[in-house]
Protein backbone atom coordinates (compact mmCIF):
# COMPACT_ATOMS: atom_id res chain seq x y z
CA UNK A 1 0.00 0.00 0.00
CA UNK A 2 1.43 3.37 -0.71
CA UNK A 3 1.38 6.25 1.26
CA UNK A 4 -1.27 7.91 -0.19
CA UNK A 5 -3.55 5.56 0.17
CA UNK A 6 -2.79 5.48 4.14
CA UNK A 7 -6.19 6.15 6.20
CA UNK A 8 -6.07 9.51 8.20
CA UNK A 9 -7.42 8.70 11.73
CA UNK A 10 -7.43 11.05 14.33
CA UNK A 11 -7.68 11.02 17.88
CA UNK A 12 -9.99 13.54 20.46
CA UNK A 13 -9.97 14.70 23.95
CA UNK A 14 -13.08 16.13 25.16
CA UNK A 15 -14.16 16.20 28.62
CA UNK A 16 -12.89 13.00 29.86
CA UNK A 17 -9.88 11.60 32.21
CA UNK A 18 -7.56 10.63 29.44
CA UNK A 19 -8.26 7.42 30.13
CA UNK A 20 -9.47 6.06 27.06
CA UNK A 21 -6.03 7.61 25.59
CA UNK A 22 -3.95 5.48 27.93
CA UNK A 23 -5.99 2.18 26.87
CA UNK A 24 -5.58 3.17 23.53
CA UNK A 25 -1.81 3.41 24.13
CA UNK A 26 -1.90 0.02 25.99
CA UNK A 27 -2.26 -1.30 22.27
CA UNK A 28 1.79 -0.98 23.08
CA UNK A 29 3.08 -3.29 19.80
CA UNK A 30 0.20 -3.01 17.64
CA UNK A 31 0.19 0.64 17.61
CA UNK A 32 2.48 0.25 15.03
CA UNK A 33 0.05 -2.18 12.83
CA UNK A 34 -2.27 0.46 12.80
CA UNK A 35 0.17 3.08 12.13
CA UNK A 36 1.01 0.83 9.45
CA UNK A 37 -2.34 1.45 7.77
CA UNK A 38 -2.72 5.37 8.79
CA UNK A 39 -1.68 8.39 9.40
CA UNK A 40 -2.67 9.82 12.83
CA UNK A 41 -3.16 12.95 11.30
CA UNK A 42 -4.53 15.05 15.23
CA UNK A 43 -4.52 14.26 18.30
CA UNK A 44 -3.28 14.63 22.04
CA UNK A 45 -0.39 12.43 21.05
CA UNK A 46 1.17 14.31 18.86
CA UNK A 47 1.55 17.92 17.75
CA UNK A 48 -0.80 18.96 15.20
CA UNK A 49 -2.93 22.40 16.02
CA UNK A 50 -5.63 22.48 13.85
CA UNK A 51 -7.97 19.67 13.15
CA UNK A 52 -7.38 19.09 9.35
CA UNK A 53 -9.86 18.30 6.00
CA UNK A 54 -10.81 14.72 5.20
CA UNK A 55 -10.12 12.33 8.03
CA UNK A 56 -11.09 9.07 7.65
CA UNK A 57 -11.54 8.05 11.15
CA UNK A 58 -11.67 10.01 14.37
CA UNK A 59 -11.80 8.71 18.23
CA UNK A 60 -14.10 10.95 20.78
CA UNK A 61 -12.73 10.97 24.19
CA UNK A 62 -14.66 12.65 26.44
CA UNK A 63 -18.10 14.45 27.05
CA UNK A 64 -19.27 17.74 25.22
CA UNK A 65 -19.27 20.26 29.13
CA UNK A 66 -17.51 23.65 27.38
CA UNK A 67 -18.17 25.94 24.38
CA UNK A 68 -14.82 24.54 23.42
CA UNK A 69 -15.59 21.31 23.43
CA UNK A 70 -18.74 22.20 21.61
CA UNK A 71 -16.92 24.39 18.76
CA UNK A 72 -14.43 21.74 18.60
CA UNK A 73 -16.61 18.73 18.19
CA UNK A 74 -18.89 20.50 15.70
CA UNK A 75 -15.96 21.17 13.47
CA UNK A 76 -14.52 17.75 13.62
CA UNK A 77 -17.72 16.37 12.43
CA UNK A 78 -17.92 18.28 9.70
CA UNK A 79 -14.04 17.01 8.71
CA UNK A 80 -14.68 13.20 9.66
CA UNK A 81 -16.26 10.59 7.71
CA UNK A 82 -16.61 8.08 10.67
CA UNK A 83 -17.36 9.56 14.17
CA UNK A 84 -16.28 7.26 17.27
CA UNK A 85 -17.58 7.94 20.56
CA UNK A 86 -15.13 6.24 22.53
CA UNK A 87 -15.62 5.73 25.89
CA UNK A 88 -18.20 6.34 28.58
CA UNK A 89 -17.91 9.82 28.75
CA UNK A 90 -18.46 10.30 24.85
CA UNK A 91 -20.88 7.59 24.81
CA UNK A 92 -23.20 8.66 27.82
CA UNK A 93 -21.40 11.58 29.35
CA UNK A 94 -20.46 9.80 32.43
CA UNK A 95 -18.49 11.06 35.22
CA UNK A 96 -18.59 14.79 33.79
CA UNK A 97 -22.23 14.68 33.64
CA UNK A 98 -22.15 14.03 37.45
CA UNK A 99 -22.61 17.92 37.66
CA UNK A 100 -25.86 18.36 35.47
CA UNK A 101 -28.30 17.59 38.63
CA UNK A 102 -27.15 21.22 40.23
CA UNK A 103 -25.32 23.19 37.67
CA UNK A 104 -22.38 24.38 36.37
CA UNK A 105 -22.14 27.33 38.82
CA UNK A 106 -21.59 25.28 41.85
CA UNK A 107 -19.00 23.19 40.34
CA UNK A 108 -17.31 26.87 39.29
CA UNK A 109 -18.04 28.10 42.83
CA UNK A 110 -16.49 25.08 44.66
CA UNK A 111 -13.82 25.30 42.29
CA UNK A 112 -12.93 28.67 42.31
CA UNK A 113 -14.26 30.54 45.40
CA UNK A 114 -15.08 28.12 48.34
CA UNK A 115 -12.05 26.02 48.30
CA UNK A 116 -9.65 29.06 47.74
CA UNK A 117 -8.11 31.56 49.96
CA UNK A 118 -6.47 33.79 47.95
CA UNK A 119 -8.21 36.11 45.68
CA UNK A 120 -11.21 33.82 45.21
CA UNK A 121 -12.72 34.51 41.78
CA UNK A 122 -13.99 32.91 39.19
CA UNK A 123 -11.60 33.00 35.40
CA UNK A 124 -13.36 34.98 33.07
CA UNK A 125 -10.29 34.20 30.44
CA UNK A 126 -8.57 30.83 29.33
CA UNK A 127 -10.70 28.66 30.98
CA UNK A 128 -13.79 27.77 28.57
CA UNK A 129 -17.13 28.53 29.68
CA UNK A 130 -18.98 25.98 30.62
CA UNK A 131 -22.32 24.79 29.15
CA UNK A 132 -25.38 24.66 31.70
CA UNK A 133 -25.25 20.83 30.97
CA UNK A 134 -22.81 18.10 30.11
CA UNK A 135 -23.84 16.38 26.71
CA UNK A 136 -23.08 12.96 25.46
CA UNK A 137 -20.99 13.35 22.25
CA UNK A 138 -24.85 11.83 19.79
CA UNK A 139 -26.70 14.45 21.43
CA UNK A 140 -24.60 17.39 19.92
CA UNK A 141 -23.82 15.75 16.80
CA UNK A 142 -24.48 12.44 14.62
CA UNK A 143 -22.00 9.60 16.17
CA UNK A 144 -21.26 6.54 13.82
CA UNK A 145 -19.51 4.01 16.42
CA UNK A 146 -20.53 3.67 20.24
CA UNK A 147 -17.50 2.16 22.25
CA UNK A 148 -19.09 2.27 25.76
CA UNK A 149 -16.44 1.64 29.27
CA UNK A 150 -14.80 3.04 31.25
CA UNK A 151 -12.07 2.93 29.55
CA UNK A 152 -12.76 0.29 26.65
CA UNK A 153 -9.96 -2.57 26.92
CA UNK A 154 -6.91 -1.93 24.45
CA UNK A 155 -8.23 -5.05 23.04
CA UNK A 156 -11.54 -3.87 22.50
CA UNK A 157 -10.08 -0.04 21.01
CA UNK A 158 -7.71 -2.59 18.75
CA UNK A 159 -10.75 -4.22 17.35
CA UNK A 160 -12.58 -1.35 16.62
CA UNK A 161 -9.60 0.78 14.81
CA UNK A 162 -8.82 -2.65 13.03
CA UNK A 163 -13.05 -3.23 11.81
CA UNK A 164 -13.07 0.38 10.77
CA UNK A 165 -9.35 0.65 8.89
CA UNK A 166 -10.67 -2.86 7.20
CA UNK A 167 -14.11 -1.08 6.10
CA UNK A 168 -16.41 -2.45 8.40
CA UNK A 169 -18.24 -1.02 11.04
CA UNK A 170 -17.53 -2.90 14.38
CA UNK A 171 -20.42 -4.73 16.56
CA UNK A 172 -18.88 -4.28 20.22
CA UNK A 173 -21.93 -5.75 21.81
CA UNK A 174 -20.17 -8.72 23.48
CA UNK A 175 -17.09 -7.15 24.17
CA UNK A 176 -17.46 -4.18 26.10
CA UNK A 177 -20.38 -2.22 28.40
CA UNK A 178 -21.11 0.69 30.24
CA UNK A 179 -18.37 1.21 33.17
CA UNK A 180 -16.43 -1.92 31.72
CA UNK B 1 -58.22 -32.74 49.24
CA UNK B 2 -56.10 -30.45 46.19
CA UNK B 3 -57.51 -30.57 42.71
CA UNK B 4 -55.14 -32.90 40.82
CA UNK B 5 -53.21 -30.49 38.50
CA UNK B 6 -54.38 -30.01 35.25
CA UNK B 7 -52.00 -30.78 32.12
CA UNK B 8 -51.58 -27.54 29.35
CA UNK B 9 -49.90 -27.80 26.33
CA UNK B 10 -48.51 -24.94 24.49
CA UNK B 11 -46.08 -23.14 21.97
CA UNK B 12 -43.01 -21.00 22.64
CA UNK B 13 -41.04 -19.72 20.00
CA UNK B 14 -42.72 -22.68 17.82
CA UNK B 15 -41.84 -25.51 20.52
CA UNK B 16 -44.32 -27.80 21.60
CA UNK B 17 -44.04 -27.65 25.28
CA UNK B 18 -46.49 -29.00 28.61
CA UNK B 19 -47.33 -27.32 31.55
CA UNK B 20 -49.20 -27.40 34.45
CA UNK B 21 -52.51 -24.93 34.12
CA UNK B 22 -51.71 -22.90 37.38
CA UNK B 23 -48.27 -21.69 35.81
CA UNK B 24 -46.86 -18.47 34.31
CA UNK B 25 -45.62 -18.44 31.02
CA UNK B 26 -42.43 -16.99 32.45
CA UNK B 27 -41.95 -19.80 34.82
CA UNK B 28 -43.04 -22.63 31.54
CA UNK B 29 -40.26 -20.47 29.29
CA UNK B 30 -37.59 -20.61 32.22
CA UNK B 31 -38.09 -24.27 33.07
CA UNK B 32 -38.06 -24.74 29.70
CA UNK B 33 -34.76 -22.68 29.29
CA UNK B 34 -35.77 -20.39 26.82
CA UNK B 35 -34.74 -17.16 28.54
CA UNK B 36 -36.89 -14.26 28.62
CA UNK B 37 -35.47 -10.34 30.36
CA UNK B 38 -36.75 -9.58 33.40
CA UNK B 39 -36.15 -6.95 35.75
CA UNK B 40 -39.38 -6.64 38.29
CA UNK B 41 -39.87 -10.56 38.51
CA UNK B 42 -37.53 -12.24 41.36
CA UNK B 43 -38.26 -15.95 41.78
CA UNK B 44 -39.22 -16.27 45.22
CA UNK B 45 -41.28 -12.46 45.30
CA UNK B 46 -45.25 -11.73 43.76
CA UNK B 47 -45.07 -11.05 40.01
CA UNK B 48 -46.73 -7.48 39.14
CA UNK B 49 -45.92 -7.29 35.81
CA UNK B 50 -44.74 -3.85 36.62
CA UNK B 51 -41.20 -3.48 34.40
CA UNK B 52 -42.62 -4.88 30.82
CA UNK B 53 -39.45 -6.41 29.89
CA UNK B 54 -40.64 -9.84 29.96
CA UNK B 55 -43.56 -8.72 27.67
CA UNK B 56 -44.08 -11.22 24.45
CA UNK B 57 -46.14 -11.73 21.63
CA UNK B 58 -49.50 -14.11 22.17
CA UNK B 59 -50.94 -14.88 18.78
CA UNK B 60 -54.59 -13.95 18.96
CA UNK B 61 -53.71 -11.22 20.85
CA UNK B 62 -52.90 -7.48 19.72
CA UNK B 63 -51.41 -6.15 22.61
CA UNK B 64 -48.19 -7.62 23.83
CA UNK B 65 -48.35 -9.08 27.94
CA UNK B 66 -46.36 -9.82 30.56
CA UNK B 67 -44.67 -13.19 30.92
CA UNK B 68 -44.43 -13.13 34.39
CA UNK B 69 -48.40 -12.52 35.05
CA UNK B 70 -50.03 -14.23 32.28
CA UNK B 71 -50.80 -18.05 32.60
CA UNK B 72 -50.52 -20.30 30.30
CA UNK B 73 -53.49 -21.34 28.56
CA UNK B 74 -54.31 -24.51 26.24
CA UNK B 75 -52.87 -24.40 22.65
CA UNK B 76 -51.64 -20.69 23.56
CA UNK B 77 -48.62 -19.92 20.86
CA UNK B 78 -46.19 -17.60 22.31
CA UNK B 79 -43.29 -15.59 20.41
CA UNK B 80 -40.31 -14.69 23.06
CA UNK B 81 -38.08 -13.04 20.33
CA UNK B 82 -38.97 -10.72 17.47
CA UNK B 83 -37.92 -7.49 16.54
CA UNK B 84 -41.19 -5.78 17.77
CA UNK B 85 -40.24 -7.11 21.03
CA UNK B 86 -36.22 -6.47 21.14
CA UNK B 87 -37.50 -2.55 20.28
CA UNK B 88 -39.72 -2.68 23.01
CA UNK B 89 -37.14 -4.49 25.32
CA UNK B 90 -34.45 -1.85 24.28
CA UNK B 91 -36.11 1.20 24.64
CA UNK B 92 -37.33 0.44 28.46
CA UNK B 93 -34.09 0.13 29.53
CA UNK B 94 -32.98 3.07 27.95
CA UNK B 95 -35.73 4.80 29.41
CA UNK B 96 -34.34 3.91 32.34
CA UNK B 97 -31.15 4.83 32.10
CA UNK B 98 -32.31 8.41 31.04
CA UNK B 99 -34.36 8.85 33.62
CA UNK B 100 -32.21 8.66 36.78
CA UNK B 101 -28.67 9.01 37.20
CA UNK B 102 -26.69 5.92 36.29
CA UNK B 103 -22.92 6.39 36.37
CA UNK B 104 -21.64 2.85 36.10
CA UNK B 105 -18.12 3.51 36.17
CA UNK B 106 -18.09 4.80 39.60
CA UNK B 107 -21.48 2.85 41.02
CA UNK B 108 -20.91 -0.06 43.98
CA UNK B 109 -22.27 -2.85 41.76
CA UNK B 110 -20.67 -1.96 38.39
CA UNK B 111 -20.22 -5.49 36.92
CA UNK B 112 -22.83 -6.92 39.23
CA UNK B 113 -25.56 -4.80 37.69
CA UNK B 114 -28.94 -6.41 36.46
CA UNK B 115 -29.94 -2.68 34.67
CA UNK B 116 -26.11 -2.99 33.10
CA UNK B 117 -26.55 -6.63 32.40
CA UNK B 118 -29.37 -6.00 30.33
CA UNK B 119 -28.34 -3.42 28.61
CA UNK B 120 -25.34 -5.39 27.52
CA UNK B 121 -27.24 -8.80 26.66
CA UNK B 122 -29.79 -6.73 24.56
CA UNK B 123 -27.20 -5.25 22.45
CA UNK B 124 -27.66 -1.07 23.62
CA UNK B 125 -24.08 0.57 23.55
CA UNK B 126 -26.02 4.48 23.86
CA UNK B 127 -29.47 5.71 25.01
CA UNK B 128 -31.08 7.54 22.31
CA UNK B 129 -33.43 9.11 24.82
CA UNK B 130 -32.06 12.59 26.31
CA UNK B 131 -30.62 12.42 30.05
CA UNK B 132 -33.00 13.72 32.43
CA UNK B 133 -30.27 14.30 35.28
CA UNK B 134 -32.81 14.66 37.97
CA UNK B 135 -31.39 16.18 41.50
CA UNK B 136 -31.83 13.34 43.87
CA UNK B 137 -30.80 12.66 47.68
CA UNK B 138 -28.97 9.84 48.84
CA UNK B 139 -30.36 8.26 52.47
CA UNK B 140 -27.21 7.13 54.58
CA UNK B 141 -29.38 7.29 57.99
CA UNK B 142 -29.43 3.78 58.41
CA UNK B 143 -26.18 2.45 60.44
CA UNK B 144 -25.75 -0.74 57.75
CA UNK B 145 -27.37 0.42 54.41
CA UNK B 146 -27.62 3.26 52.28
CA UNK B 147 -30.26 4.29 49.63
CA UNK B 148 -29.30 6.36 46.48
CA UNK B 149 -32.42 7.28 44.72
CA UNK B 150 -29.78 8.01 41.36
CA UNK B 151 -29.66 4.62 40.84
CA UNK B 152 -33.48 3.62 41.89
CA UNK B 153 -35.46 2.25 38.74
CA UNK B 154 -38.71 1.36 40.73
CA UNK B 155 -39.14 -2.02 40.40
CA UNK B 156 -40.19 -2.83 44.23
CA UNK B 157 -38.36 -6.03 44.81
CA UNK B 158 -37.56 -3.94 48.04
CA UNK B 159 -41.44 -2.98 48.79
CA UNK B 160 -41.95 -6.73 48.31
CA UNK B 161 -39.44 -8.53 49.99
CA UNK B 162 -39.84 -6.48 52.70
CA UNK B 163 -43.72 -6.88 53.37
CA UNK B 164 -43.82 -10.90 51.68
CA UNK B 165 -41.03 -12.30 52.98
CA UNK B 166 -39.51 -10.58 56.13
CA UNK B 167 -43.05 -9.02 57.10
CA UNK B 168 -42.14 -5.44 57.76
CA UNK B 169 -43.38 -3.39 54.75
CA UNK B 170 -40.91 -1.12 55.44
CA UNK B 171 -40.53 0.15 52.09
CA UNK B 172 -43.00 1.78 50.11
CA UNK B 173 -43.77 4.30 47.10
CA UNK B 174 -44.69 7.91 47.41
CA UNK B 175 -45.79 9.54 44.37
CA UNK B 176 -46.84 8.62 40.72
CA UNK B 177 -44.66 8.27 37.47
CA UNK B 178 -41.72 9.55 37.03
CA UNK B 179 -41.82 11.56 40.50
CA UNK B 180 -42.08 7.83 42.42
CA UNK B 181 -39.83 7.30 45.27
CA UNK B 182 -39.78 4.66 47.22
CA UNK B 183 -39.76 5.44 51.09
CA UNK B 184 -39.37 3.95 54.48
CA UNK B 185 -42.15 4.49 57.28
CA UNK B 186 -44.00 7.05 56.07
CA UNK B 187 -41.23 8.80 54.19
CA UNK B 188 -38.65 9.33 57.80
CA UNK B 189 -35.35 8.97 57.12
CA UNK B 190 -33.97 5.06 56.59
CA UNK B 191 -32.15 5.35 59.77
CA UNK B 192 -35.16 6.13 61.61
CA UNK B 193 -38.19 3.87 60.47
CA UNK B 194 -39.02 2.08 63.31
CA UNK B 195 -40.44 -0.94 61.57
CA UNK B 196 -37.19 -1.53 60.13
CA UNK B 197 -35.53 -4.48 61.46
CA UNK B 198 -32.14 -3.91 59.64
CA UNK B 199 -32.24 -7.54 58.25
CA UNK B 200 -30.92 -6.21 54.71
CA UNK B 201 -33.38 -8.85 52.16
CA UNK B 202 -34.34 -5.01 50.70
CA UNK B 203 -30.10 -4.83 49.83
CA UNK B 204 -29.67 -8.37 48.54
CA UNK B 205 -32.94 -8.28 46.44
CA UNK B 206 -32.26 -4.83 44.87
CA UNK B 207 -31.02 -5.13 41.36
CA UNK B 208 -28.64 -1.71 40.81
CA UNK B 209 -27.19 0.11 43.13
CA UNK B 210 -29.95 2.01 44.96
CA UNK B 211 -29.59 -0.14 47.96
CA UNK B 212 -26.37 -0.88 49.11
CA UNK B 213 -24.49 -2.34 52.31
CA UNK B 214 -22.11 1.20 53.66
CA UNK B 215 -18.04 0.42 53.25
CA UNK B 216 -18.48 -0.61 49.98
CA UNK B 217 -16.96 1.19 47.07
CA UNK B 218 -16.85 1.11 43.32
CA UNK B 219 -17.99 -2.38 41.86
CA UNK B 220 -17.43 -4.24 45.49
CA UNK B 221 -20.87 -5.07 46.20
CA UNK B 222 -22.27 -8.01 45.25
CA UNK B 223 -25.85 -9.41 45.42
CA UNK B 224 -26.69 -12.78 47.59
CA UNK B 225 -29.92 -13.53 46.32
CA UNK B 226 -29.85 -17.27 46.82
CA UNK B 227 -31.78 -17.30 50.33
CA UNK B 228 -34.61 -16.17 48.92
CA UNK B 229 -36.42 -19.32 47.15
CA UNK B 230 -34.64 -21.08 49.67
CA UNK B 231 -36.33 -19.34 52.23
CA UNK B 232 -39.90 -19.25 50.30
CA UNK B 233 -39.37 -23.18 50.02
CA UNK B 234 -38.89 -24.30 53.01
CA UNK B 235 -41.98 -21.80 54.32
CA UNK B 236 -44.24 -23.70 51.92
CA UNK B 237 -43.14 -26.89 53.24
CA UNK B 238 -43.96 -25.61 56.80
CA UNK B 239 -47.74 -24.92 55.58
CA UNK B 240 -48.49 -27.99 53.93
Amino acid sequence: MSERQKARIATVWLDGCSGCHMSFLDLDEKLLDVLAQADLVYSPLVDYKEFPENVDVTLVEGAVSSLEDLEKIKLIRARTKILVSLGDCAVMANVPSMRNPFGARAVLERAYLENVTLHPQIPQQVIPPLLKRVRPVHQVVKVDVFVPGCPPSAATIGYVVNELLAGRIPDITDKTRFGA
Amino acid sequence: MKAPLQVTVLQIDGREISAHADQTILQVALENNIWIPTLCHLEGLSDIGACRLCLVEIQGIAKLQPACATRVREGMQVVTRSARLDKYRQSIIELLFAERNHICSVCVVNGHCDLQYLARKLGIEHVHFPYMYPNLPVDASHERFALDQNRCILCTRCVRVCSEVEGAHTWDIKGSGIQSRVITDFDQPWGEAESCTSCGKCVNVCPTGALFQKGKSVAEMAKQRGFLPYLTMMREEETK
